[in-house]
This record gives structure tokens, C-alpha cells and sequence, in this order.
């Protein structure tokens, strides 16, 4: 005696969150009953295991069903097959789209390729989520790079749209598309301490300043139109970084601007002999980078060099986060009472990220 | 040339990719109807296409109009090589050709391909202009309204019920021509999809011209089936109540949320143009003497058979063996023995045309398919009547074939007429045997009334059931009062809290032995002590405590056999089933204490080597009924200890059981009359005054005490206490059988807490319904691997196959709890050898708990706001009766005490209540004449209407306005209409302000990739989610926003998971409607109607 078939269908489709978050996580069948049980349905409606394995697999088969609506947001609020209410709807969404830190970090500025999702197994046995589970967050990366890919406008804006996410997911969605699109390197050792939070802020750094959207501002209609303006980060901005170069060629302004930022720091910090000793090294590393930023390949080393060529220096002379603001602040500023330097617009736009990027990324 | 259809294709969306190399769709739409096509222009290259076309006109027939549904095909042109068919939408266009109904349809449709289910959308604009027509003669029946909906539909009166419609149509089925060896499984699917919607919509047509026929407007209860008889052909039939309906004007629709009040019909009978003058139910009349003696002398085995039920049994047996001759010998005629009436032989019934006149028919067949009544319409119930016969299926000659249209379209339609007899000819004598068994009851008509098949290769059982009943003539007719006064056991009109009870028959004749008491509730007529109805409970029934869905099961294996013989076997079979059903039913009814069973549906499904039973009930405790005897077991060898042991065991578990069950369900039935003679003589109360007395010993009890008031009658002393005490029903237990039974019937588990369930439209005891509804269809296969199975083994995987399921429907719904599983039907079938079939449809309804108390006083309103007379009723005892589980039922309230009274038909009597000035004094004359004894009482000094209960609900109204605050939460915001669904003829907490037509769908779905969809249960699942879609967004074009009366006709799947292909079918119909949320106001004045009638009847207070 076995069962044939067995299907239940309401006319409004029912969804038990609880089952759709193991769907989502890529449990089986048995092993969802196996967590349900445990998690005390069972006492729910006098339920016996049959129940619930009945229940689960019923729901498992609406939530496959439901899949290919997921795939594109917008169709499931016009669909007709499933009476779904939009709060529901919404609920359904949010969660087929969100993910987990552990993978995302893993796979954050990779290229979103056949090669890379081959490599999901290692990922999965690595940081303990499901491969069902990968292949379905490591798919929902490559169709929204691929659909923002073609558009043009404002990223966050056009995920939000196109994917019907909450803010703070399409932020995340778009730091993803950026980082794939622009292939940082994130997986080296040095940087493994740094979470995918911490990217998704410098990335939003990168994109509200650093693109070519950024420079057109939402206002300027012609710009908005441009493709991939808030992926690609701004050619003509990057030309001008070479600019800042003279901070460490010249000398002279090189030995200024460090007595401006050494009388004001002094006194104030308890690294104060640290920060003087290391001054020249520092802006070094800082205006290397910027002017290095023209060659794709030093453009995916960004996040490698912001650690090698100032983080680990200031934590290996035991700067706080406070002593790092401070010492920033100045450096930044101080640049402003240089009268020879004529560069002060690119030196903000180009200071104002690195310095955000970096209070973020200051931490163990 | 009387009708214009105009069509406009509008747009798509969502198309399938059909050319691979640019993933685009070239896409343009075919549109016909009868035998014109109009095609759009391709647009091409896109997945979401705008047509924008043209209007396309068809000037057609009323005739067609009626017959043809539009048919949209979707294709993929293609330069080089055919175009592909993308999918297609019909579209009946019926509800355009009521004035009343719908106007325009206009909305996204899905496009269904029967191979790949829905493939987009298209958005499809379709008007109707319907010139007049004044030929005498006509085919068509256009403007006759139909509804699915078992009752009048709210917002409608009836001014005149005519009577029984039915038809039926015929033809080949295109899966078994010839030509499909040759075509694809497309367009054999597609044949039978399109012959089917023409069929049923000739069907339609043909029954509303005997509507008209009959002078009436409207089909009610309309419910149409399909025989898949194989080779033998496609069988379409429906029948239906034939109505003269009235709309409401709009104030006083208000009145019909709750349940259709409509007016007494003498004064307002519109009466119909041509036979208006027409007896309806004509010498059909029972005398009310003698039924045909057969019945009351059939050989009733006295031990157990119990009595409502009992006629059929037998009766079936006699008749279904004959039936099983006469299909065997079909020329020889009528050879059956029991049966009566059988002048109308085969010849008759077979050459019946339209010419027959519609009052022949209707005398013919008193039946009603409604299964609830306006107040005071169904005057008394006999019992459930039910006849089956087995045929063995041939092809199918249909004489009318000649002069159908249908032939039309079925150009292999060559079939040669060999055989006279005709599905009709058999229903007609099925039909034949429910009337005399109706008669045998005493009773003239039937009501409830469905009929089913079920059929395994050649073998065919046909069903009938409803329940035996004598309605109100004035609801006939005008002015034939006189007829029900030929019958002085009719004379006095009963309280209709429990007049349905009274029996109809002669308690000197009675047509089966049954324990007749005294109405426990007017003390004036007669009761069975149960009483089995197909119908719902009537909204003014006196109801104690909670009602729950009870079923029965059972298997029986048969040996394989072909032919005669095959048929033999099962005809033998079928009283056995139809006993041991029936006793299960007995069995669990009694168990929860209970003593009355509504929408009694039995179904017995054949198999090549077994056969079903399946009967569902939903229980009550009726006030008027005695309560029921306990079960008592007895073992065969009494001497033997250890056995005795076993059965005390067995007799306290199932005593407990009874202990539990009546708790669960509030079944608090007053029990003074059997305990106390003394009690129970005050019920015969008199004015006078007294000091108050003593045999009132606590609160508690004496809010029990006042349910029973009465006139007073001298038969009273004729009344047999004994029956209160009566000897419980015993179960023998002498074989392992008999140890089943009582162990399935302990296992059957109740509802967890916070649900109930039922299979009737409402549940009795819960009235407070908020608005939270979820209507469902389940559908699960059972494999039977063990091949030697017995068939207790096979009872045993039957009832639990019914009771998961039951288990699985209250753990998906928990979280809507409290709610009620409501109009739970089951449909069993056995598709294939050793498989299973169970197909559940129903809706879960969320109710207040809080509420239950405000309510309850709610619900009464019908009862008394209805009537216009002056009677006294009873409303409230029932409320006295389930609060007595409240703690809240004290009686500290005394001096606001309501007393609801009303005025109901016919005699005068005076007001009682009114010179009662508080409760006070009512409770002392209660006390008095308790101890007095039985007093006669004049005429005058009448039934007191009063309830404990009423003084908690003396101020419904606040707590009713926060409900509809709460209901009113919006579920709006989708771009796509929400649509509800539900079984039920109402939604909870809405009003239905327009009927939009009849939907009646039917759809086939093929699949050559099983295994890809998921296996048979992801091909299931995904063709009934998309039936539903394809409802919904019919009922959307149509304008409306839900579906009420909603049911799955049929659900036939087959399988074959080796080729990796299986089809299915499935059959719905249902109610368009646009229903309204009750505002604010609306709710207040309609909470429903209590704001008006309670106000009356606080009148009569202090």
C-alpha cells in the first residue's frame, strides 16, 4: 500500500514561511520533516508524522511551481495561477532573494561564470550552506547582473524595480553586481577578516562617488541614460587621480602637508610619534593607489592595497579607530591650505571614499 | 437573425518563447464562433503582444448563441512550416444573454493548451446585442437565469417553485472514434473539450425552454454531470428546480444575508403567464392513507435496521435486481416487481420530446434539487429516500440525435439506431422509485434531490437520493391552501423550530418500524427518534450544541467478472453496503450523541474488483428529537470471564467516548422529561399565580427548563415517557466483524481543538463567522500493493486514507483557527485496479470565539424576523441550550429579560409574553405549575417565548460593528482581481449584490512528460491550480469577485507512469458573483437583520 498521489490546493496558495526558509535553505523533503519535527509541530493540530510529511511535500512542490515566477519578481504580481496576497508576495520575494554572508563572501567579486558555479561544491562544503542552497543564491546574483547588465539608469534603483526588493537588499544586490562587474579582488588571506558588509558599504562608497553616475547626479536626464553608469567606475576621474601624484613627487608639499597634519594632531593622540614617523609612507601608499587606479588590474587590487598600504601599518602601531579618524580627517583637510596644489575637487571626491572605506574596513 | 456577438482581442502577455533562435514569439489570434473565424495580424517578435484589434462581429442565432462558446486559439505564425498553436480560451458567452447578469466580459484569460497547461495570457473584450424575439416557437431559452446554488439566491424571492427540470444529451466521444488513432492527443483533447461545452451549453438551453415552459424564469440548484461511459458514449446530464424568481428591491435585500426569508408567496405570486393555473404537484397528493402496501410489508429484520432509512433498502434491493434483468433483456420491458408506477415504460420516456408538456413532467417528479427552503416552505420530513440501479452500458442510441444540432459538428457521427433504450428511459425508472418510496413515507415530494453514476468499464450505477418531504403549497401555487387541510394531521401549522420533525406518515402505518415520540419540543405531533435528511439544516431548527461531519466507510472486495454477470454480483452486493453504511452511520451518530444527520450523501463507486461506500453526514442534536440511547455491548457467550472483562472494557471506552463527545460538542440536551415525570408535566405551564416553587433546584437547571414550553394539547397524556429511557442501541459482539466495527468506531478521531467541520452549507451552532475563508480541493491515491487484501483489511485502509486526510486538512489550516471546515465533500472512486481515489473539496471558514454568545442571538433573527403573522415561536432555546455550557448563563440579568417573540401564520393565539411583565414572574409560573402537574391549558394561553440566553444578548449591536471593522481589512493591491472561491451559496461577512451567470467549466489536461512535471502529483497539483486560475479569471471578465455554490463535478485521472503520461479531467461549476463587503451600516442594520427584529421584539419586554 503506498500513496499514489497526494495534492492539496487552496485558492489562495498556502505558504507556510517556516517550510519555504528549509526550501530556501535546501533541505530535502525528509530532512525538513526531520527539522519540523524536531522544531515541535507536532504538537500542533494533533499531527502525526504522515501529516507532516504530506504537508511538507505539498508545500516543497508549490514553492518548485512558484520558482519560475520568482525568477522574475515583477510576473508574479500580474501572474494568474496562484492567488498569492501582496503582502505574501512580497514576503516570497524577499526571501527567495536573500542570502547567506558566509556565501556571498565567497563569492563576491568573482566572475559570475559557468567556471565559478562549478566550483559551488567547494563553497558549500566550505561554509556549511546546502549546494541546492548556493546554486540557487549563486543563480539570483548571475540574473540580476545579467538583466541591470543591459539597462541603463540607476542601479540600486533599476534592482529595486526590476526585482521588487527592499531597500537595503537591492543595495546589497547592487554592491554584488558591482564587485562581479568590476572583479575586486576579495578572497585573499589578508582580506578574509573583512565581512560582506564591509564590502557592500565601501562598493555603495564606490558607486554613489566613484561612477559615472555619480558625477551626473539623478537630476541630469541625458546622463541617467547612459549604460552602466553606476557600474563602471568614472575614466575621466581616474585620469585626473594621476594628478595627486605631485602630493609625493613635490617635496616640498609633502614636507608641508605633513607639519599641517602634525600640528594639528599633536598632543591629541597617543600615536602621535607613530603617525609622524609613518606620515610620508602612509600618503604614499594612499596616492600610489589612486594614481594606479587607470589599470584594471590595480583597480581589482583596491581593497588589497587599502589593507596592505595603510590598515595593517596603523594596526600594527596599535591606532584606534579614533586615532584613525583624526588622522585622517586632517590629512584630508590639510590639503586644502596647500596653495600649490590645484587638485583639491578630485582630492575630495578621491579622499572622501577612501576615508569611509577605510573607517569601515579599521576593525579585527 | 436575433443576436450580434462582438469580440476584440486586446493583448498578451506572458507569451511562451516558440522560436528558439530569438527566444520571441510571432504571435496572432484565430477567433471563432459557430463556423466564422476572423484572425488578427501577427505581431511580431514579441512575448507581449498588442492586437488592439478590430471589433470582429458574428451575427448568429439566440440558438447558437446559447449552444457556442467563442473559441480564441493563440498561434505562432511561421513562415515556412505550419503555424503552432500556442494555446486557446472558450469562452461562454451565456451570462451575456441575461439582462440581469452581465454585460460586457472583458479581462486577461489564461491561454490553456491541454498539453502544457497555461502558456500567457490574452486580454479578450466580448459584447452581446440581442435583438428581440417574438417567434412562439423558438429553440433558444435565452434570459432563463441558472444557478448552481442550492437555494433561493439571496437578493431573489421566490414567487412560484415549479418544479423538477432535467435533460440530458448524448453523443460519441471523440477519444473513442476511430479517427483518433490518426490525430494527435491536441486535437482529440480538443474535440472533446469543444463537443463538451457544446453539449452542456444545448443542455442549458434545453432545460431553460422548459423553465419557460413552465412558465418560469429561473433554474436553481442547477447541477450538471458527465457520464465518460467509454465506447459507449458521452453522456451530459443535469437537472434542476425550475423557479419564478423576483428580484429584491434593493432595502430589502438586506434582509437575505443571513438566509433567504423571502415572503410568503400567497399574496405576491406573480402567477406565470401560461399554466400559472396549473396544479403543480396535481393528483400526485398523497391522501396520506396508504402508501403502496410493498414498502410496509417488506420484511424488515426487527433487530436493527434502523427506521428512517429502512424503506429504501429493501426496495433497492428488489429494484436494482430487477433493473439488472431489464438491462439484460432491454425489449422486455418493465419486469420489476417493487417498484410502482411503472406505466411510463421505456417507449414513453423515449420518444419524449419538447411537445410533452411541462406539467406532465412535474407531475411526474415532485422533486426539488434545493437542499434549503425559505421559512415555512418544508412543512415536514419524512427521511432519506434513495434508489440504485446497475446497468450494463451499450452503445448509446439517442433518438433525438435526428434533430440536435449536436450532430452538426460530429461529422463521424454515423451511429444506427438498434437499441430503444435510452439513459433516459433509465433514469426515469430510478426516478419512478424515489417517488414511491417518497409516497411510502407519506410524503408527496422530494427534496435534496442529486443524482450520480459511477461507472467501471461496462458496468454503470446509476444513484438517487433526497429526502421525503411535504412542502407548503402556497409556495406552488396560488391558492390551494385547502389541499394540505385534507389532512388533519396538518392542520395546526407546526412552530417551524420543529415542525420539519413532525413525521408525515401514519403512525398506524407506519412504513418501517421507528420509536415515535411526541415532539420534545411542541409536545404536539409525533417525532421519529432519528431523522436522515439529504438537505441542510433549515435555518429556524431548534439545534443543541455543535453539529460535526460524520462518515461512514466501507470496501468490499468482488470478484473480476465481465458482463451480466459482473453486474449480478454487484446489484447483489449493494444492500449489504447500503445496510452496513448505514449502520456505521447509526453507529457514530449515536456515539456523539446525536440524533439527526443533514446532507446525507452516499456514494458507492464501482471497481473491477471492489467497491466503496462512502456516506457523509453532518450529525446534530435536534431539540425536538429524543435524545439518543447509549450503545451497549453484548457479547455472545455471556459465561465466559474473560470476555466479559473485554467487553466492560469495550462498553466504558465507548461510554467515555459518548461522555467526551457530548462535551465537545455542547450537547446539553435537557434531560427533565425522561428523568422526571413531574418536570416534565410543567411544561404545560398555565397563567396563574403562585409562590415560587421548589422543583426548580438550581439556576443552571432552570435555564434548561424553559426550552420546553408548549401549548398545551390533551394528547399530552398519551406521551411515552419511556422513550426517554429507551433501551440503548446494542452491538453484538460475535465475531472479529463486530470487533471492526466498535474498534473503527472508537478510532475515529474528532477535530482538534479550535476546528469543526461539516459537509452542510453552515454549521449548526456556529454563527459568528469573521471573514477569513480558504476554499481547497485535495486529491489523494491510494495503491493497494497487497494483493490478497480482506476486506476488513481494506476497510481499514479506507478509513484512514479518509481520516489522514482529515488530519492533514487541520494541520494546513491551523493557522486559521478557530475555524470550520465547511460543505466538506469527499468523492471517492476507484480509477484503476487496487487504486484508491479520494477528492476532497471544501472551504475553511474562520469564526469569532468571543462572539459565539452575541451571535447566536444573531442567528435567530430569521426565525423570528421572518414570519408576519402571529404565532409564538421558540427561537431562543436554542441559545438556552448552548449557553448552558457558558459560564456566563446565569440569570442575574432577570429583570432586562427579552423575550422574543413573533407572529407566524394562521392562528390566533394570544400573546403570552406580553402579560408576563419580567422574568421573574415567568419563573414563578414555571414553578407553579411544575408542581401543579399537568394542567390543560385553553387554546389561548400559548407557547412562551423566552431564553435564558436572550439576556446576554440583549446588545448584539456594538460587538457586531467591531466585527465588521475587523472583517474589513482589504486584501486589494494586486494588479490582478483577487477572487474568492467557495462551495458555499454565501461568503462570510459580504453581501451578494449581483449573480453574474453560471460557470461551468471543463477541462482536459494530457502530459507525455510525467516525470518532468513532477510525477502524477506536480501534474495534479499544476492542472488544478490552473482550473481554479481559469475560473477566477472568468469571474474577473464577467466583472465579479467571487465564485460562490462552487463544486468539482469530476476529477477522472488517469495514469501510466511507465509510458510517462497521464491525463486528467476535471469538471467545475459555480455562481459568478460580485459580493460586497458589508459596511459599516450595512452590518448594523443587516448584522444580520438582527438590528430590525430584535428591536421588535424587545417590545414585547417588561
Amino acid at each position: 500500500m503506498s500513496v499514489e498521489l497526494d495534492v492539496f490546493v487552496g485558492n489562495t496558495t498556502i505558504m507556510d514561511e517556516e517550510v519555504y526558509q528549509l526550501w530556501l535553505d535546501g533541505y530535502t523533503v525528509t530532512d525538513a520533516v526531520k527539522v519540523r519535527m524536531e522544531g515541535g509541530v507536532l504538537d500542533e493540530c494533533e499531527a502525526n508524522a504522515d501529516v507532516v510529511l504530506s504537508d511538507t511535500m505539498d508545500q516543497y512542490r508549490t514553492f518548485h511551481m512558484c520558482e519560475r515566477l520568482l525568477h522574475s519578481p515583477a510576473k508574479l504580481a500580474n501572474q494568474l495561477l496562484y492567488q498569492i496576497t501582496p503582502h505574501r508576495q512580497t514576503i516570497l520575494i524577499e526571501r527567495y532573494y536573500a542570502f547567506d554572508d558566509g556565501f556571498v563572501r565567497e563569492v563576491l567579486g568573482k566572475k559570475l561564470s559557468k567556471g565559478t558555479k562549478k566550483d559551488l561544491d567547494d563553497i558549500s562544503a566550505k561554509t556549511g550552506v546546502t549546494l541546492k542552497s548556493c546554486r540557487r543564491q549563486f543563480d539570483n546574483f548571475k540574473r540580476v547582473f545579467k538583466v541591470v547588465e543591459e539597462l541603463k539608469g540607476p542601479l540600486v534603483e533599476n534592482i529595486r524595480h526590476h526585482f521588487l526588493l527592499s531597500d537595503k537588499l537591492a543595495k546589497d544586490y547592487a554592491a554584488i553586481v558591482f564587485f562581479a562587474n568590476n572583479r575586486f579582488e576579495t578572497g585573499k588571506r589578508k582580506l578574509q577578516y573583512l565581512t560582506f558588509q564591509d564590502f557592500a558599504f565601501c562598493a555603495g562608497q564606490l558607486i554613489n562617488n566613484w561612477t559615472v553616475g555619480a558625477v551626473a547626479g539623478p537630476d541630469s536626464f541625458v546622463d541617467n541614460m547612459v549604460e552602466d553608469m553606476d557600474v563602471d567606475l568614472d575614466k575621466e576621474f581616474l585620469q585626473e587621480l594621476k594628478e595627486l601624484k605631485i602630493l609625493i613627487t613635490d617635496k616640498d608639499l609633502l614636507d608641508q602637508h605633513k607639519s599641517l597634519v602634525c600640528t594639528a594632531l599633536r598632543g591629541k593622540t597617543k600615536t602621535f610619534n607613530e603617525m609622524e614617523a609613518n606620515f610620508k609612507n602612509l600618503s604614499r601608499g594612499l596616492v600610489n593607489i589612486a594614481a594606479k587606479l587607470t589599470n584594471t588590474k590595480d583597480v581589482r587590487d583596491f581593497f588589497i592595497d587599502l589593507v596592505e598600504k595603510f590598515i595593517e601599518p596603523c594596526r600594527s602601531d596599535r591606532w584606534t579607530a579614533a586615532d584613525m579618524k583624526l588622522y585622517l580627517t586632517h590629512y584630508t583637510n590639510s590639503v586644502h591650505i596647500l596653495d600649490t596644489f590645484k587638485h583639491q575637487i578630485v582630492w575630495d571626491r578621491y579622499m572622501g571614499v577612501i576615508k569611509s572605506c577605510i573607517f569601515k574596513m579599521y576593525h579585527d | 437573425m436575433p443576436g450580434k456577438l462582438k469580440a476584440k482581442i486586446v493583448a498578451g502577455r506572458h507569451l511562451p518563447v516558440m522560436d528558439r533562435a530569438s527566444d520571441l514569439t510571432d504571435a496572432f489570434v484565430e477567433v471563432k464562433f459557430g463556423n466564422t473565424t476572423f484572425k488578427t495580424d501577427v505581431y511580431p517578435k514579441s512575448l507581449n503582444p498588442q492586437w488592439n484589434s478590430e471589433w470582429f462581429k458574428f451575427e448568429v442565432d439566440d440558438e447558437d448563441l446559447q449552444d457556442e462558446p467563442l473559441q480564441i486559439t493563440v498561434l505562432d505564425h511561421d513562415t515556412y512550416s505550419a503555424n503552432d498553436a500556442i494555446g486557446k480560451v472558450y469562452i461562454d458567452i451565456d451570462p451575456l444573454l441575461c439582462t440581469e447578469a452581465a454585460s460586457v466580459i472583458s479581462g486577461w484569460f489564461p491561454i490553456y493548451d491541454t498539453i502544457h497547461g497555461i502558456r500567457g495570457e490574452i486580454n479578450v473584450l466580448v459584447k452581446v446585442e440581442l435583438f428581440n424575439d417574438l417567434n412562439r416557437f423558438r429553440q433558444s431559452s435565452c434570459g432563463v437565469k441558472f444557478f448552481c446554488t442550492t437555494s433561493i439566491p439571496r437578493g431573489y424571492r421566490a414567487a412560484t417553485v415549479h418544479g423538477f427540470v432535467e435533460e440530458l444529451v448524448v453523443n460519441e466521444d471523440p477519444e473513442y472514434q476511430w479517427i483518433d488513432r490518426i490525430r494527435t492527443p491536441r486535437a482529440s483533447n480538443e474535440a472533446r473539450q469543444r463537443l463538451i461545452s457544446l453539449m452542456s451549453g444545448e443542455l442549458q438551453r434545453k432545460i431553460g425552454l422548459k423553465v419557460l415552459e413552465m412558465g418560469g424564469n429561473a433554474v436553481v440548484g442547477y447541477l450538471q454531470c458527465f457520464d465518460l461511459e467509454g465506447e459507449s458514449g458521452l453522456v451530459v446530464r443535469a437537472i434542476g428546480t425550475a423557479c419564478s424568481l423576483e428580484k429584491l428591491s434593493s432595502g430589502s435585500i438586506l434582509n437575505t444575508h443571513t438566509h433567504p426569508n423571502t415572503a410568503p408567496a400567497s399574496n405576491a405570486c406573480n402567477s406565470p403567464s401560461k399554466d400559472g393555473k396549473e396544479p403543480v404537484f396535481g393528483e400526485d397528493l398523497p391522501s396520506s392513507s396508504g402508501p403502496p402496501t410493498p414498502f410496509r410489508a417488506l420484511p424488515t429484520s426487527s433487530s436493527s435496521p434502523p427506521p428512517p432509512f429502512s424503506p429504501s433498502k429493501p426496495c433497492s434491493r428488489q429494484s436494482s435486481s430487477s433493473d439488472t434483468d431489464l438491462s439484460l433483456t432491454p425489449k422486455t420491458g418493465m419486469g420489476s416487481g417493487g417498484s410502482a408506477g411503472k406505466e411510463a415504460g421505456p417507449l414513453k420516456t423515449l420518444l419524449r420530446q419538447q411537445t410533452q408538456t411541462a406539467l406532465e413532467q412535474r407531475q411526474e417528479f415532485p422533486f426539488f434539487t434545493l437542499t434549503s427552503f425559505p421559512s415555512a416552505f418544508l412543512l415536514h420530513v419524512g427521511g432519506v429516500v434513495n434508489a440504485r440501479s446497475v446497468k450494463l452500458l451499450d452503445r448509446i442510441h439517442n433518438p433525438a440525435l435526428g434533430n440536435t444540432r449536436s450532430y452538426k459538428l460530429l461529422d463521424w457521427n454515423s451511429v444506427t439506431a438498434d437499441e430503444p433504450e435510452t439513459r433516459d428511459a433509465w433514469w426515469e425508472e430510478i426516478r419512478q422509485e424515489i417517488k414511491s418510496h417518497a409516497k411510502a413515507l407519506g410524503c408527496h415530494a422530494v427534496v435534496g434531490y442529486s443524482e450520480s453514476t459511477s461507472i467501471c468499464e461496462e458496468v454503470c450505477i446509476l444513484s438517487a437520493s433526497g429526502t421525503a418531504a411535504i412542502l407548503n403549497h402556497r409556495y406552488m401555487r396560488e391558492g390551494c391552501l385547502d389541499i394540505g387541510s385534507t389532512d388533519h394531521r396538518f392542520e395546526e401549522p407546526s412552530p417551524p423550530t420543529c415542525g420539519f420533525c413532525h413525521i408525515p406518515y401514519d403512525e398506524l402505518n407506519m412504513p418501517f418500524p421507528a420509536q415515535l415520540t411526541y415532539c420534545y419540543h411542541c409536545r404536539r405531533q409525533k417525532v421519529p427518534d432519528v431523522l436522515f435528511t439529504t438537505i441542510d439544516l433549515p435555518a429556524e431548527a431548534a439545534v443543541t450544541g455543535k453539529g460535526c461531519h460524520i462518515q461512514a466507510r466501507l470496501c468490499r472486495l468482488k470478484k473480476k467478472a465481465q458482463g451480466e454477470v459482473n453486474a449480478t454480483a454487484i446489484s447483489n452486493l449493494l444492500p449489504f453496503m447500503e445496510y452496513e453504511l448505514h449502520t456505521q452511520l447509526m453507529n457514530k451518530l449515536k456515539l456523539r450523541s446525536m440524533n439527526a444527520l443533514f446532507g446525507l450523501r452516499i456514494q458507492i463507486s464501482v471497481g473491477e474488483n471492489m467497491l466503496l461506500g462512502l456516506a457523509s453526514a453532518t450529525g446534530v442534536y435536534l431539540t425536538a428529537l429524543p435524545a439518543p440511547g447509549g450503545i451497549q455491548i453484548a457479547g455472545k457467550t455471556p459465561g465466559d470471564p474473560s470476555n466479559e472483562q473485554h467487553i466492560l472494557t469495550i462498553q466504558k471506552r465507548i461510554n467515555d467516548a459518548i461522555a467526551k463527545n457530548k462535551e465537545l460538542y455542547q450537547i446539553n440536551p435537557p434531560k427533565l422529561f425522561a428523568l422526571d415525570p413531574e418536570v416534565f408535566c410543567g411544561t404545560n405551564m398555565e397563567l396563574t399565580e403562585e409562590g415560587v416553587g421548589s422543583p426548580i433546584p438550581e439556576p443552571r437547571q432552570r435555564s434548561r427548563l424553559f426550552r420546553s414550553h408548549s401549548e398545551s394539547s390533551d394528547e399530552l397524556s398519551e406521551l411515552d415517557l419511556s422513550h426517554g429511557k429507551k433501551d440503548a442501541f446494542v452491538l453484538e459482539i460475535d465475531d472479529t466483524d463486530a470487533v471492526e466495527d466498535i474498534h473503527s468506531l472508537l478510532t475515529d478521531a474528532n477535530p482538534p481543538i479550535g476546528f469543526y467541520s461539516c459537509n452542510t452549507e453552515t454549521m449548526p451552532g456556529i454563527y459568528n463567522w469573521t471573514s477569513g475563508i480558504q476554499m481547497f480541493t485535495s486529491v489523494r491515491i491510494l495503491r493497494l500493493s497487497n494483493t490478497n487484501l480482506t476486506n476488513q483489511g481494506l476497510n481499514k485502509i479506507f478509513t484512514d486514507l479518509c481520516e489522514n486526510l482529515l488530519k492533514s486538512f487541520y494541520f494546513k489550516l491551523r493557522s486559521m483557527v478557530p475555524c470550520c471546515l465547511c460543505h466538506l465533500n469527499f468523492t471517492v472512486a476507484v480509477p484503476e485496479e487496487e487504486l484508491i481515489q479520494v477528492a476532497v473539496t471544501a472551504v475553511a471558514m474562520t469564526f469569532d470565539k468571543d462572539q459565539t454568545q452575541e451571535k447566536l442571538a444573531e442567528k435567530l433573527i430569521p426565525k423570528g424576523g421572518s414570519d408576519t403573522d402571529e404565532q409564538l415561536q421558540f427561537p431562543l432555546e436554542l441559545c438556552a441550550d448552548s449557553s448552558n455550557s457558558q459560564p456566563s448563563s446565569k440569570i442575574s440579568g432577570v429583570p432586562e429579560s427579552t423575550n422574543i417573540s413573533s407572529r407566524a401564520a394562521s392562528v390566533d393565539y394570544g400573546s403570552f409574553a406580553d402579560r408576563c411583565s419580567t422574568w421573574l414572574e415567568l419563573l414563578r409560573l414555571k414553578a407553579h405549575t411544575i408542581r401543579r402537574g399537568s394542567v390543560k391549558t385553553s387554546r389561548r394561553t400559548q407557547s412562551l417565548a423566552h431564553s435564558v440566553s436572550s439576556l446576554e444578548h440583549s446588545s448584539p449591536l456594538p460587538e457586531g460593528r467591531s466585527r465588521s471593522l475587523r472583517s474589513s481589512r482589504s486584501f486589494g493591491g494586486s494588479s490582478v482581481t483577487v477572487v474568492k472561491m467557495t462551495p458555499l451559496s454565501f461568503l462570510p461577512g459580504t453581501r451578494i449584490i449581483k449573480y453574474l451567470g453560471i460557470i461551468n467549466m471543463f477541462f482536459i489536461r494530457e502530459t507525455t512528460s510525467l516525470r518532468e512535471e513532477g510525477g502524477v502529483s506536480g501534474f495534479l497539483h499544476s492542472f488544478i491550480a490552473e482550473v481554479f486560475a481559469m475560473v477566477r479569471a472568468h469571474v474577473a471578465a464577467l466583472g465579479g469577485n467571487a465564485v460562490v455554490s462552487y463544486s468539482m463535478q469530476d476529477c477522472v485521472l488517469m495514469e501510466n507512469p511507465n509510458k510517462n503520461q497521464a491525463q486528467c479531467l476535471i469538471n467545475v461549476s459555480g455562481d459568478a458573483v460580485i459580493c460586497v463587503r458589508e459596511s459599516d451600516q450595512d452590518s448594523l442594520a443587516s448584522t444580520t437583520t438582527i438590528g430590525h427584529s430584535c428591536s421588535s421584539t424587545t417590545d414585547v419586554t417588561t
